[in-house]
């Protein structure tokens, strides 16, 4: 007698869309189809508004009625895998990059690569700064900096950080960059994740550290990168936000 | 391993309201989380986790582990289950009689399951399993319902109250999805409540739902974003007067209203907590 797995199967497909299961009853026979519509709400509403969560300024970008089937879609293509749902979207930003109707706006997916790196960095593991006076003590030919494990670098083919800052409280009037562009995501002392775009010198150097290379090496990298790039503002920024966690020689 | 504590109401923690119950949280025995939302790494959930833990009791109430499946449980979240437990010690865990991921995806709804000999078994296998892994006794919570099955041939309370004494769990009590059920199916929540073994819940919830005008009579739906309604005040003064005290939580996940709002539903559970059930129940 295994039947349940045969019910679940048909609730599941009926979910969908598909004819409901066998074996239904309500007060009211008649009323059958528009009770199990309760439960096709219930799925399809809470994963467009999971959705909307994880991903606000692609929803403030469409509008929230364009938003709403868009979800649908997309949870339709790529349902979570899992019940921790922060971990869900992971394949939204090529979602959109394929999504004809919404080839106008080739910048949405690097939008939606954002707000993805963003919740993994909210949500990223703990790790305590490192004490400034071994970091002023160390060589910068020997020492390699740990960064926290927030700290997320992204290549972009659009300029989607400045089209994310338009669209943070106060941020309408600010600049609408050309051109691709490099992000710096990271979770700060106060458990802000704030995006800034980042030059091609702080972007190799970035690279280089957390690749393992040593501070002297990594600053090479970024003078080859971005001749005349000076190193101290990229790691005050690192500094101040408590991004560096560790510096081992 | 303490249990709740049953003489003063709890709330669902939101992020949002941490502010306030830092400044002061009187007459909350308790808070409650959703165990799935502090599966991250780390970061801000657990900090205000730590720190609402630090000064109340806690409840850690699972909404994805697919209890009512059929393919046995997910065992990567089990573990993600037992690592939240063994983190924060959480008076009591708690899940629901549903089922919510098929294959492996998840559906994000607590979805019905026919009440049967096949499914009783499953249930309380991965009872026996939650209970095996976390090293501790869990709550099983009834769930609102909109549909019934003709598969059926184990009453509600019946299957429950097997699942209790198969495995050793104890129940939460929704006195909501009761209300919620009963209505929708046409039966009457007292006799519901009168076979349900009271002496094994650990935990109440009472929430708010919507209601929608079919030909038949209303459907209820459980949404948990409105106040608790009088009928369900009135079923729980009635089971407090019965059982005595009983650590119970007002649950509000939707549209989230001020902090002063949830205190004052909280008020009302501990009213009728102080009062043993017996103010309210004569008043209805």
């Amino acid at each position: 007698m295994h039947a349940h797995p045969d019910f679940l199967a048909h609730f599941d497909a009926a979910l969908r869309g598909g004819p409901l299961p066998a074996g239904l009853t309500a007060r009211d026979a008649a009323e059958v189809e528009r009770r199990f519509a309760v439960y096709r709400n219930n799925v399809a509403v809470s994963l467009t508004e999971a959705l909307a969560t994880r991903f606000p300024v692609i929803r403030r970008l469409v509008g929230a009625e364009y938003f709403a089937p868009l979800a649908r879609l997309y949870a339709e293509a790529d349902r979570p895998k899992s019940p921790v749902l922060a971990e869900w979207g992971a394949g939204f930003a090529g979602f959109l990059d394929g999504f004809a109707p919404l080839s106008a706006y080739p910048y949405l997916g690097d939008v939606a690569r954002i707000e993805y790196a963003r919740g993994r960095a909210f949500h990223a593991a703990d790790a305590s700064p490192v004490d400034p006076a071994r970091l002023a003590a160390a060589d910068p030919g020997r020492v390699r900096l740990v960064l926290h494990p927030s700290v997320a670098l992204l290549g972009l083919t659009h300029p989607a950080v400045s089209v994310w800052a338009r669209n943070q409280p106060g941020g309408e009037t600010l600049p609408l960059a050309a051109g691709p562009q490099t992000a710096l995501i990271l979770r700060d002392a106060a458990f802000q994740v704030p995006v800034q775009a980042i030059g091609p010198g702080d972007a190799a150097l970035l690279r280089a550290v957390l690749a393992g290379a040593c501070l002297s090496d990594a600053a090479a990298a970024a003078q080859r990168a971005e001749p005349g790039h000076d190193p101290q503002p990229l790691l005050v920024t690192l500094m101040r936000a408590g991004a560096m966690t560790d510096a081992t020689e | 391993m303490t249990a709740l504590p049953p003489h003063l109401p709890g709330l669902g923690f939101k992020p949002d309201h941490f502010a306030a119950i830092r400044a002061g949280a009187p007459g909350i025995g308790f808070f409650e989380v959703h165990a799935e939302n502090y599966m991250g790494a780390g970061g801000l959930p657990h900090a205000q986790l730590a720190a609402i833990r630090a000064d109340h009791a806690l409840s850690v109430h699972g909404v994805g582990l697919s209890i009512g499946g059929a393919r046995g449980l997910d065992r990567d979240h089990l573990a993600r289950l037992r690592q939240l437990c063994d983190r924060y010690q959480p008076e009591s865990f708690s899940e629901h009689l549903a089922w919510s991921s098929h294959g492996a995806e998840y559906l994000n709804d607590l979805l019905p399951l026919p009440y049967t000999e096949e499914t009783l078994q499953l249930v309380c296998d991965h009872v026996g399993q939650v209970q095996e892994v976390l090293g501790r006794r869990m709550l099983l919570e009834n769930p609102a319902t909109y549909l019934c099955f003709a598969q059926s041939t184990i009453p509600e309370t019946d299957f429950l109250t097997e699942v209790a004494h198969r495995t050793g769990c104890g129940l939460l009590l929704d006195v909501n999805n009761v209300f919620v059920s009963c209505t929708n199916h046409g039966t009457d929540p007292r006799r519901w409540l009168a076979g349900f073994p009271l002496h094994l819940v650990g935990e109440i919830h009472l929430g708010g739902h919507d209601t929608e005008d079919l030909p038949s009579g209303p459907l209820l739906i459980d949404s948990h974003g409105a106040p608790v309604a009088d009928p369900v005040w009135t079923l729980y003064a009635e089971v407090i007067a019965r059982a005595g005290p009983l650590p119970t939580l007002i649950e509000w996940d939707n549209d989230l209203p001020e902090w002063p709002v949830l205190a004052a539903e909280a008020a009302r559970a501990a009213r009728i907590l102080a009062t043993g059930g017996a103010g309210l129940a004569r008043a209805s």
